[in-house]
């Protein structure tokens, strides 16, 4: 087999289980669906493998080739092509492996469910999609893929139809990310006017000759072309990958079933946005406003979502606060110029937040779909691998030493502290803090849930068992890396130039070659041993310590300091108002704008003046036409008359 | 001498009497029938007329025509006139205004 034919089967192969379970679900059943579904991913999961074993090891030359042109038209081709190197190599593995451990695990978690083989036709067509959107090697296909993981993303959240908070959590994500979109298409656009191309390497080719252009946007300012690209390109990825303010999307998303919180919501569709920067990074080091954007944007995410993930009481809000706050590490990373280090976070917090994600869930299935961890506890006894497996995930989340989180967190901090740009102080405290916060949230979330006193009724208690092989065996899958990943790919990716083929960063900027190379003189070995005397690690420590004496020594002081803190609890209940902001201002402006047309527009001129008025018009005309019909008879008869002598007197006179 | 003139004037009379009939009476309905019955009759003057003063008898069978249509008109509207009578207790023709818009 060519490597163009293994390159057009993975991603066909889950497109094509997706089609045979969602249109022969009845023919192929439960089990086929689930067995065509996951043979489908396991192929595209084993031929990405390949492929990455031969970009990396034996130096397989970067593939740009046009699969298929679909139109030419005024010397713009739209086309499906595939761009496979490194970066592209590494995102594939990442998603195939990751979705085929989340499709493992939903035949157990969607057992009972009536919408099985759907399920599974929805999450092997966000497979396909995802690896489309990864593999592009042009703007058309990569916005193909964005809008196809979106639509698979919100058909997954209003997963169950039937749940109207479901139906509104995909209808908020689907709006919000039209906020993103509408900005990502806006940069496509511009680059497409400037660039006179959509081809990737095109355009990065035509990026120099372009780079000083201004162009004016709003009265005589003139703006400089490329910052306005990237913050248009960048504002699609705010969308997608929940940046602040576009984030509200993303905490509601955790109404559709666990395992897609898992794949779409944590590991791979959210992730997509900090992918594309990184694809693009010949255009985005071009302008260091846009980086110093990214790099605000990013710590704001980084800190204050983390802060909310404090005070949520549902287990999966609690990861999913810590996915947006983990997303803002990578996009601050992103904003230092550690392409390199943001995509080693992506990959490494795939794992382990799929794993915390399938944790939860496999604790859901044990309390029969309760997820309000004040009615949890002491589950560890019960359930001992899912309570281990999230001892792993939670370690790496927190960045502890040896385990994958530690790497990949710790190079973003000092990237971030070495570099020199606008906002990278601001960003560098944020980080900082933010490992105190993430510390916090991430080990009250597991004394909550697996120890400490259990505060469920008697009768879920005695049901609370280990959840089946099928959930338990993807946990441990995904455990693996997590704790082992890290550690032996950070030295390859980040300083061995494995990504170097893919990601372009200017040398002044590049913070990863020019200090924290010099962090690796002597292998990760001594660099994870450095990490337990870092500032960094007590900052850890004491994110845990705090949670170890509120929530396991002291379960009464938690309601005491939130009674203390009231003002502060309020606030990040509220998730600081960036809901109402956004009823109020787009949803208000929207709805007051469209009020105003159907009001104005379709009631008064259409329905009031067209349609009605038209009928009102007649009803007026023959209402004063009926008062001539008298019923009299005398008065026709008087009509007939001068009407004759009319009709005779012109007869007589204009002859 | 009566010439061809008086005749006509005198149908043209007897017609006007007919219609000012019509539109001036308010009573009766009987009162309407007969000035419809002038009106014919004046048609018939100036038929008669013509006939005689220009020699053509056709004028004349043309009467004869109008004569026997008004017998028969006269038969159904009185007969329709007692049907009125019957279902209204009038025959005022102020009060039939059924077709009133």
């Amino acid at each position: 087999m060519s490597i163009e034919t293994v390159l057009l089967l993975i991603p066909l192969l889950p497109l094509f289980g997706s089609a045979v379970a969602g249109f022969l679900r009845h023919q192929v059943g439960r089990s086929g669906a689930h067995w065509i579904t996951i043979m489908a991913v396991a192929g595209s999961a084993l031929l990405s493998a390949w492929v990455a074993w031969q970009v990396f090891f034996n130096g397989l030359p970067t593939l740009d080739y046009t699969v298929y042109t679909w139109a030419v038209t005024d010397g713009i081709t739209f086309e499906v092509g595939f761009l496979v190197d490194s970066l592209t190599a590494l995102m594939m593995t990442v998603v195939t492996f990751v979705s085929l451990m989340v499709h493992i695990y939903t035949i157990g978690y969607m057992h009972d469910d009536p919408g099985y083989q759907r399920f599974f036709a929805y999450i092997n067509l966000f497979t396909f999609a995802m690896l489309m959107l990864v593999m592009a090697n042009n703007f058309m296909q990569l916005f193909f893929g964005w809008e196809a993981v979106g639509l698979v993303s919100y058909l997954l959240i209003g997963f169950w139809f039937k749940k109207d908070t479901a139906v509104k959590a995909n209808l908020k994500a689907f709006l919000v990310n039209r906020v993103g979109d509408f900005g990502f298409l806006l940069g496509i656009a511009a680059i497409l006017v400037y660039m006179g191309s959509l081809n990737y390497a095109e355009v990065f080719d035509a990026v120099p000759a372009v780079e000083g252009t201004t162009i004016s946007l709003f009265g005589d300012a003139q703006w400089s072309l490329m910052t306005v690209i990237c913050i248009c390109l960048f504002i699609g990825a705010m969308g997608k990958s929940a940046q602040v303010p576009l984030h509200v999307w993303l905490p509601d998303s955790m109404e559709g079933p666990t395992p897609i919180s898992a794949l779409i919501h944590a590991a791979t569709m959210v992730t997509a946005g900090i992918f594309m920067v990184a694809r693009l990074s010949p255009i985005f080091e071009t302008s260091d406003v846009a980086l110093s954007f990214i790099l605000v944007i990013g710590a704001i995410t980084a800190l204050f979502m983390g802060l909310v993930g404090i005070v949520q009481n549902d287990i999966k809000r609690v990861v999913a606060y810590s996915t947006l706050s983990q997303l803002g590490y990578m996009t601050v990373a992103l904003g230092a110029s550690a392409y390199s280090v943001a995509i080693f976070h992506l990959m490494t917090h795939a794992f382990f937040k799929a794993l915390l994600f399938l944790g939860a869930g496999s604790v859901i299935i044990a309390l029969h779909h309760k997820q309000d961890m004040r009615e949890m506890g002491g589950l560890a006894k019960y359930m001992p691998i899912t309570a281990a497996t999230a001892w792993v995930g939670s370690l790496a989340l927190i960045g502890f030493p040896f385990f994958s989180g530690f790497f990949s967190k710790d190079l973003i901090i000092e990237a971030v502290h070495y570099a020199d740009r606008p906002g990278a102080g601001f960003a560098y405290f944020a980080v900082m803090a933010g490992v105190v916060i993430t510390a916090l949230y991430t080990f009250r979330m597991l004394y909550l849930t697996f120890h400490g006193s259990t505060r469920m009724d008697e009768e879920t208690r005695s049901h609370a068992h280990e959840s089946p092989a099928v959930v338990t065996i993807p946990l441990i899958l995904l455990a693996i890396p997590s704790l082992a990943i890290g550690y032996f790919t950070v030295e390859p990716l980040l300083f061995g130039g494995a990504l170097s083929d893919s990601i372009f960063v200017r040398e002044a900027n590049d913070v990863v070659a020019n200090e924290l190379a010099h962090k690796f003189d002597h292998g990760a070995l001594a660099f994870a041993l450095h990490g337990f005397v870092t500032p960094v690690f007590w900052l850890a420590m004491l994110g845990v310590g705090i949670s170890t004496y509120i929530y396991l020594f002291n379960p009464g002081l938690a309601e005491t300091l939130k009674r203390r803190l009231h003002l502060a609890w309020t606030v990040l209940d509220r998730k600081y108002g960036f809901d109402e902001l956004w009823q109020k201002v787009l949803a208000g402006t929207g709805l007051s704008i469209a009020s105003g047309l159907s009001k104005g527009g379709d009631r008064t001129v259409i329905d009031g003046w067209l349609v009605n008025g038209s009928a009102r018009l007649v009803g007026r005309m023959s209402g004063a036409l009926r008062q001539l019909q008298s019923g009299f008879l005398f008065h026709y008869a008087f009509v007939m008359v001068v009407a004759l002598v009319a009709l005779v007197a012109s007869f007589v006179l204009l002859r | 001498m009566l010439t061809l003139a008086h005749f006509i004037t005198l149908g043209a009379v007897l017609f006007c009497i007919g219609v000012a009939g019509i539109f001036l009476n308010r009573k009766n309905v009987l009162i309407l029938l007969m000035c419809i019955e002038l009106m014919l009759l004046s048609v018939n003057m100036n038929f008669i007329a013509f006939s005689r003063f220009l020699d053509v008898l056709d004028g004349q069978v043309f009467v004869f025509f109008i004569l026997t249509v008004a017998a028969a008109e006269a038969a159904i509207g009185l007969a329709l006139l007692v049907v009125l009578f019957r279902n209204r207790r009038s025959i005022s023709v102020e009060d039939i205004s059924d077709l009133r818009g």
